[in-house]
């Protein structure tokens, strides 16, 4: 009966954008102590990471705080985050460097963000949230989720640049890819492998044995291709794997209610909507041991209010930017309305409790954007986020000031404090080895 | 109720009957060629053996093969083509990467991530339980199994051997085959059921690296000392996936088999006979499918209150209106390239005649799902072309608003093969758009009010021009003749020939020069999957020769392409770089 309760509870809650406050059962006898960590093996629950694109940045002078430090204050435009500020990081005066190189405007400063360099064609490395999900994610269902809250088909996100990792725009589609069939619920009480789970994976070990046969025909190009292709089937032998042990119990684990399908299109309301309800997909996949990575994208440039043909992006580069306030109005209501759906999903986490702490608390979001000045595709003053501390594994609520770094050294930064064994990251200009030593833990 | 019933079973029979008819139709063509003749084994069919130096030699004249992933439209017709239709496609699959103007060059660069390796696998196991569920076992299955959980060995290789070499597109090699009825042992065992072990072993064949990509091999050139040409198979495959779009077909592999595709006189009839097929209309299809971008339709919205005619339907209507047409001018009345750009005729459904305000009468009759209808646009219609079909105008616009910007854009990149340089970073766009001035009602005043800023005005010369060649047409599409009270001018020039607007904007790109060189240069990436190499040039260049002697006849192009050696040579795929 409780459970039902608390299946409703998420509806409403991802419905209706509010904060979720699921009144699951607290069975403390699956925790150690403090609630945060799994009983059996005593070691803590894993961190998660996830990247938040939004395209078209923030209006300038509107978000970047004046003290520098902890306790900073957040502007105008970030005041709708102060229930977080304890656990959000701002980085001001970061930009990225082009190089000499022809700027693809609202794609070039994505691919420095993720990646840390501008791929030439299809040349691209992996991003970071894949190679931190190599270190992270190996255990998990999903090595890593997508997501495309406005129907756009493209995330940041990428194996290589040959291997780009395609969103999901469904919520349903979503929904039944991590709560379908396939789910071994972790607080069953009886676990039982699945015979046909298991053929299924001998049969795909067998299907890597076409490796030999296939890769000394080809040319390099086409061999790396290849090489991810058996990654990919390595992966989802190892999902198979994972389906066949049984589940580490969690107590904060609830099977969320089939969602309503997603209304395509850009109006916000229905992006907003979309948004909220991936947020309570993934906060429960997280809550599931489903998946520690995930990406969001905001990817379309094309939001819109309903009923008006002025989308956000021409709203950038068409707006007269307000002699008396200073900044552009009808962007300021745009970046409003992200910064509030981020904020929603930030809460939708942090309303999943695990013992004494929330998805959140173990959650590291890194959040990016295309440009500093969308107006005029300015690469300066790009504004980047951290929210959360991966469990402790970076300290938070500090504005940093780096003015005129690359980016990279926050993706450099999250890389290391996740383990990713790096020295430098990035590029040419956009290459680092300086970490952020301010929020390192 | 009984009725209903009764009516709808015979459906599905008659539906079972066309499939089992067509497989029984392909089982029988290569009855008799079992499977032990020229076996080749992925990749080593033509037992390359060259130094780096010859490669080297080959890679300046010749360019290299691609390996290339099946597209979702590929997928999808050839498991029609296997299973037949009733077979359905449950997943997600996702689209290639469009590399120099193509996503059939995509297909050459994209691997498979995880996540679309999930979907495949999803897919890959939806069809297999499908072919083995009642309805279509006894059809699809020739061989009866001696039990439901018993392993039986003759009839899981009969059956993978047969599909397998649909699937891989040439006959499975001795190791091929017994790895998947090794599959398929071991899942009966662990399954303790044969018919799920014969499915999962039907999914791996559906998942494996031969079916997704379309690996070419190499073989020494019988002809010419040290080069290089396709295999046998590899032929069909490059032939019946630029062609039909789809995989080989029982004759074409028969064909193969046989080592007519060695030969001229072979390959001649072989190509023959697969440009005469209706079938050649899903290649041309998919050929235009992938130039005019007409997946972008898969993601187009508009917004409803502006524009209250249009909706996702809508969007596909457009695309297949687009298609229609040029299959029509192109196949079915064997015309000029050049029409497309210019003809009044044209098919329509009623949501288009709607918001194109002309009257259709579709009269369906009872069962037929076709609510298409030709029809011509008359003299004083302001339509003629695609370039004025709503498929053009309304996926080069914004979602409330027209984009001259954008849309010269697409004529210049799309139809003329020319390149927009990208804009600069730090630049302020307020200059040049201005919308809020009460004074600047059209969206050439706007455009051309603020043409001072030089670092601007350099590429809205190029692009703006021509889009506001349709600017009589709004965001949705639909015709107006003002914008906010002012009438519209769309006049203008292109290359020295003048235009009044739309119509005649389609008649000034048929007949520039760039216009017919870009189909060239598309339609032969296209074919390689990737550009020509400079040791192929002169291949295109006779291409465009004998494109317009032959009276712009695109099947004809194809025709010439496919029966070219330049279309069979390749050398060695080196490295990412190669371009």
């Amino acid at each position: 009966m409780a459970r039902n309760v608390s299946r409703r509870t998420l509806l409403r809650g991802t419905m209706g954008g509010a904060a979720i406050s699921v009144g699951l059962p607290f069975l403390d006898c699956f925790l150690n102590g403090n609630g945060n960590a799994l009983a059996s093996t005593g070691s803590a629950l894993p961190p998660v990471f996830g990247t938040w694109l939004q395209k078209l940045g923030l209006n300038p002078g509107m978000w970047e705080p004046e003290i520098v430090g902890p306790n900073y204050e957040n502007n105008v435009q970030l005041k709708i985050w102060d229930q977080f500020r304890d656990r959000i990081n701002i980085f001001t005066g970061l930009r990225y460097f082009l190089d000499g190189r022809p700027l693809k405007t609202h794609t070039s400063g994505v691919q420095i963000a993720y990646t840390g360099g501008i791929p030439n064609g299809t040349d691209g490395g992996p991003s970071l949230d894949s190679k931190i999900a190599d270190v992270i994610g190996k255990r998990s269902r999903f090595r890593s989720i997508e997501v495309s809250i406005d129907g756009s088909r493209e995330s940041a996100s990428q194996r290589s640049g040959t291997s780009p990792n395609p969103p999901e725009k469904s919520p349903v589609a979503l929904y039944q890819r991590i709560f379908g069939p396939q789910f071994q619920d972790p607080n069953a009480a009886v676990f039982t492998p699945d015979p046909i789970v298991m053929a299924r994976q001998s049969v795909l070990s067998a299907v890597g044995e076409h490796r030999k046969s296939v890769m000394p025909s080809l040319g390099a190009a086409d061999r790396e291709r290849l090489d991810e292709y058996f990654t990919s089937i390595r992966q989802i032998e190892q999902q198979l794997t994972i389906e066949l042990e049984k589940p580490e119990p969690l107590v904060a684990c609830e099977v969320p209610s089939v969602p309503e399908e997603a209304t395509p299109g850009t109006v916000l309301s229905d992006v907003e909507t979309n948004s909220n309800l991936f947020a309570g997909l993934l906060g429960y996949a997280i809550a599931c041991g489903q998946t520690q990575v995930f990406n969001i994208a905001t990817g379309s440039l094309n939001l819109r209010q309903t009923g008006s043909a002025y989308t956000w992006h021409m709203a950038t580069h068409e707006e007269s930017v307000d002699e008396q306030l200073g900044y552009q109005k009808d962007v300021f209501v745009f970046n409003t309305w992200a910064n509030k759906t981020f904020l929603n999903f930030l809460r939708t986490l942090d309303g999943i409790r695990e013992g004494d702490g929330t998805v959140l608390d173990r959650a590291l979001v890194l959040w990016q954007t295309d440009h500093g000045d969308a107006r005029v595709h300015s690469l300066t003053e790009v504004p980047v986020f951290t929210v959360g501390s991966g469990g402790g594994r970076l300290k938070t609520g500090i504005h940093v000031a780096a003015p005129g770094d690359p980016v990279t050294r926050v993706g450099l930064t999250v890389q290391r404090a996740l383990g990713v064994p790096i020295r430098t990251w990035g590029e040419r200009s956009n290459e680092t080895t300086r970490t952020i030593t301010e929020i390192m833990a | 109720m009984m009725e209903t019933l009764q009516s709808k079973s015979t459906m599905e029979s008659s539906l079972l009957h066309k499939t089992r008819h067509s497989l029984v139709k392909a089982i029988s063509l290569f009855i008799g060629l079992g499977l032990g003749g020229s076996l080749i084994a992925f990749g080593n069919g033509g037992k390359l053996v060259a130094s780096a130096a010859e490669i080297e030699a080959i890679s300046f004249a010749l360019g290299p093969t691609v390996t290339r992933r099946l597209t979702p439209e590929q997928y999808q017709r050839v498991i029609r083509d296997v299973f037949g239709p009733t077979i359905g496609i449950r997943g997600r699959l996702d689209p290639t990467l469009r590399v120099d103007g193509l996503l059939e060059v995509g297909a050459g660069r994209i691997s498979v991530p995880p996540s679309s390796m999930e979907q495949y696998d999803l897919i890959a196991r939806g069809i297999a339980d499908q072919v083995m569920d009642e309805q279509h076992r006894d059809v699809l299955v020739q061989c009866k199994p001696i039990s439901s959980t018993a392993f039986d060995e003759k009839c899981a290789e009969e059956f993978i051997g047969t599909v397998g070499r649909f699937l891989f597109r040439r006959p499975l090699s001795q190791d091929e085959l017994s790895l998947h009825v090794d599959m398929a042992r071991i899942a009966t065992a662990t399954a303790k059921n044969y018919s799920t072990g014969l499915s999962l072993s039907l999914a791996a064949l559906l998942v494996s690296p031969q079916f997704l990509f379309r690996h070419e091999v190499l073989e020494a050139n019988p002809d010419t000392s040290g080069k290089y040409t396709l295999d046998a198979y590899s032929k069909a495959s490059r032939l019946s996936f630029f062609l039909w779009d789809s995989a080989p077909d029982g004759q074409l592999l028969a064909a193969a088999e046989k080592g007519e595709l060695r030969t001229q006189s072979g390959l001649l009839r072989q190509v023959n006979r697969m440009v005469a097929s209706p079938r050649l209309r899903d290649g041309v299809r998919a050929f235009f499918t992938d130039m005019l971008h007409l997946d972008a339709v898969e993601t187009l919205t508009k917004d409803t209150t502006i524009y209250p005619k249009f909706s996702s339907a809508v969007a596909k209507d457009a695309r297949e209106q687009m298609l229609k047409t040029i299959v029509d001018v192109l196949v079915t009345r064997e015309g000029d390239y050049r029409d497309i750009f210019t003809t009044k005729k044209t098919f329509l459904t009623k949501k288009l005649a709607a918001i194109y305000q002309v009257p259709i009468t579709v009269h369906v009759p009872t069962g037929s799902p076709d609510t298409w209808r030709p029809y011509e646009f008359s003299a004083n219609d302001p339509r003629a072309g695609i370039l004025t079909h709503l498929g053009f105008l309304t996926v080069h616009s914004h979602p409330g608003r027209s984009s001259p910007t954008l849309r010269g854009k697409a004529l210049r990149e799309i139809l003329l093969c020319q390149k927009v340089p990208a804009p600069p970073g730090d630049v302020d766009f307020t200059l040049v758009q201005e919308t809020d001035n009460a004074l600047l009602k059209t969206a050439r005043d706007r455009l051309t009010a603020h043409s001072t800023e030089p670092m601007c005005s350099g590429c809205h010369k190029i692009m703006d021009p021509l889009g506001l060649a349709l600017e009589k047409f709004d965001g949705g599409g639909t015709y107006r003749t003002s914008e906010n009270g002012t009438p519209i001018d769309a006049s203008g020039v292109l290359d020295g020939v003048a235009f009044n607007d739309g119509a005649d904007l389609g008649k000034a790109i048929s007949v520039n020069p760039a216009s017919i060189s870009c189909l060239v240069d598309r339609l032969t990436s296209y074919a390689l999957g990737r550009s020509p190499v400079q040791g192929e040039m002169s291949w295109v260049n006779e291409l465009y020769k004998t494109f317009a002697t032959g009276g712009y006849a695109v099947p004809a192009l194809m025709q010439e392409i496919a029966l070219s050696s330049e279309f069979y040579h390749a050398s060695i795929s080196l490295g990412p770089n190669y371009d």
